[in-house]
């Protein structure tokens, strides 16, 4: 399995929302570290990909005898750069609060990986990368719209190959949160002796009926946009900001709480940009949470693809990890050595805690090792993301009992 | 940033009456603690036997120091949990001082003993004789060492003595395997034998059963 180099990229002009036109290359895999494989992958739908690409960052060293190693699984609008600053916008890593030197995923200790999702665009295989025909030729065209729907065992079978690429056996631990969780119950399920310890953190085993209408209306929202052109808004050069922004704004609401939205921008009103075409000028002013959303919106747009957007939220949407084995979720987990950490937040309404409770109780029933605590604060879904000091310091010992119990590191 | 706790293995502090559960749990066994609070009893036991003991927690801030302490903990109610896991999934199911506080202590011992082979049961025994005195002379609910909280407000619903409990075992068909009484530092008192004693003078009971 000779990995190949690849550079299956492409870029467009990418109108935000309030911004003149610039040029940014969201997706192209020779701008990151990647592997490609080009001895193919089915995909669940049946479709085969020839040759895949996974873009991936690493953090910290591998050990001699390869024992360290941690995979860390971003989630829906995530990428690879979850301890260094972004590429593209030049914020810092996603989650440099729990992964890097001296944090809980402490990278002086473990080899970090974290790859980009099959169906992303930040180098890793998806909607962006040039389209394979059926007799496996590579045209110089993206796949578009015409990429086939893949699942979260899609992508965790993808991030496999990486791990067995990189020479690893067993994964220490895997995390992450959201849809970084469902990976992680993916991989605990799929390949349950690869993984020592698993954290699926403010997540569910299915994603629910509210999740999927709520995904349903940002797809819309892209469809909506004359710009979005069936998918194939290469050909104009003029991408679907507007609707890529509006989805991603009415995203961002699932992800905070009533709590914290009132505690940030209350009901205060700032004045509405002069030079803005919105029409939300007309009133000439404009609440605070209201730009703050734009905001939200016109920042991502340049540095999110849509059709990858409507690719990987589809993934979401699919996944069902108790239906796929028969209905009862602990067959998934069924002698499982693999220990479990879930965490939830008790303002996260996304995946409120009920869902990893259900989660815990189904690993209970498979007889695995579960470890389960809710955390309170009022930040919504986005918690697991932010500075929550008990959180951080829960994942820290888990991590630390872990690697007692792996050999890894004695008890004091 | 925060500093990183170390594993904590819990024997300094632990209470005496776990160290004479602790005495009754072969080593390398599989054990679930209910209402394990900080996890002290599992780090013990995995730390010094290396059993794969875990816990059960109602109270989260106790979750989360004995997960940030590296312990197995969930949160979960005795209650309504332990129907979640599998027939005999443990050798041993501990319910340290907290049968007094189950909403249903009968189904929770049924469920302790489904789920494990054997069960450890500890509580605060009610029928001794400072309780018995007090009720007596002063005609108010007791307040002891051991039931400290004033009536309206004590989490400890079910009160039982030890007598009641050999009743209980008794009707459910359990085998005491062992049993002791010992005062409310976990020390051990020495009725051993006679169960009417043990009543009057031991602040807690502490039983071993398995089924007939």
């Amino acid at each position: 399995m000779p990995p190949v180099a690849s550079g299956a990229g492409r870029s467009y002009a990418i109108a935000a929302m309030d911004q003149p036109a610039t040029r940014t290359d969201p997706a192209n895999s020779s701008g990151h570290t990647h592997i490609a494989f080009d001895d193919g992958i089915t995909l669940e739908c049946g479709t085969p990909l020839r040759r895949h690409t996974v873009a991936y960052r690493t953090y910290g060293t591998l050990n001699a005898d390869r024992s360290n190693a941690v995979l860390v699984c971003h989630a829906l609008t995530g990428d690879q750069y979850v301890a260094e600053p972004h590429p593209i916008t030049g914020k810092p890593g996603w989650w440099d609060t729990v992964v890097g030197p001296g944090r809980p995923v402490d990278t002086t200790r473990f080899f970090v990986i974290c790859p980009n999702v099959l169906g992303g665009c930040m180098g890793s295989t998806g909607p962006l990368s040039n389209r394979e025909l059926p007799d496996g030729t590579v045209i110089d065209e993206p796949w578009g719209t015409e990429f086939p729907p893949v699942t979260i065992r899609d992508m965790v079978r993808a991030q496999k190959r990486l791990i067995e690429y990189l020479g690893i056996d067993r994964l220490f631990a895997v995390l992450g949160g959201s849809m970084g969780g469902m990976q992680v119950l993916q991989w605990a399920a799929l390949y349950p002796d690869a993984v020592f310890a698993a954290l699926p953190i403010a997540t569910a085993s299915y994603h629910s009926a509210q999740n999927i209408a709520f995904h349903e209306v940002g797809r819309q929202a892209i469809f909506a946009d004359p710009d979005w052109q069936n998918g194939q808004y290469w050909r104009s050069g003029r991408i679907p900001a507007r609707g890529l922004a509006v989805a991603r704004m009415c995203a961002h609401i699932t992800y905070l709480s009533e709590e914290a939205l009132t505690r940030k921008f209350g009901r205060r009103l700032q004045n509405a940009p002069k030079d803005s075409t919105e029409a939300i000028s007309l009133f000439g002013e404009m609440f605070e949470v209201e730009s703050y959303l734009r905001h939200q919106g016109s920042t991502f747009v340049q540095r999110f693809d849509a059709n990858s957007y409507l690719t990987i939220t589809r993934a979401m949407d699919y996944f069902d990890l108790g239906a796929d084995c028969g209905g009862d979720l602990a067959t998934a987990f069924k002698g499982s050595r693999t220990r479990f950490l879930l965490a939830s937040f008790t303002s996260d309404w996304l995946f409120p805690t009920t869902q990893s409770r259900s989660v815990a109780r189904a690993l209970n029933r498979a007889g695995a090792n579960v470890s389960f605590v809710e955390f309170p604060t009022d930040k919504g879904h986005d918690a697991f993301l932010l500075e929550e000091p008990d959180f951080h310091r829960a994942l820290a010992g888990f991590l630390r009992g872990c690697a007692v119990h792996a050999g890894l590191e004695t008890g004091e | 940033m925060s500093t990183l706790d170390p594993v904590r293995f819990l024997t300094k502090n632990m209470r005496v009456d776990l160290a004479l559960i602790a005495g009754m749990i072969a080593p390398g066994t599989r054990v679930l603690d209910i209402g394990c609070g900080d996890g002290a009893l599992i780090g013990h036991l995995f730390q010094t036997k290396s059993c794969d003991a875990r816990g059960i927690e109602i109270d989260m801030d106790e979750v989360t120091r004995a997960v940030a302490h590296g312990l197995p903990v969930m949160h979960g109610d005795a209650d309504i949990d332990l129907a979640h896991y599998p027939d005999s999934a443990f050798d041993y199911v501990v319910l340290s001082r907290a049968l007094q506080a189950v909403e249903r202590p009968r189904a929770v011992l049924r469920q302790m003993l489904r789920i494990g082979t054997r069960a450890i049961v500890s509580f605060p025994n009610f029928g001794h004789w400072l309780v018995r005195w007090q009720l007596l002379s002063t005609g108010r609910m007791p307040m002891t060492e051991a039931w400290d909280r004033p009536w309206h407000e004590t989490p400890n619903i079910h009160p039982c003595t030890i007598r009641d409990f050999f009743v209980l075992c008794e009707e459910e068909g359990y085998v005491v395997e062992r049993w002791l009484a010992a005062d409310d530092g976990g020390r051990r008192r020495p009725w051993r034998r006679l169960s009417r004693m043990a009543n009057l003078f031991g602040e807690q009971g502490l039983f071993l059963l398995r089924h007939r």
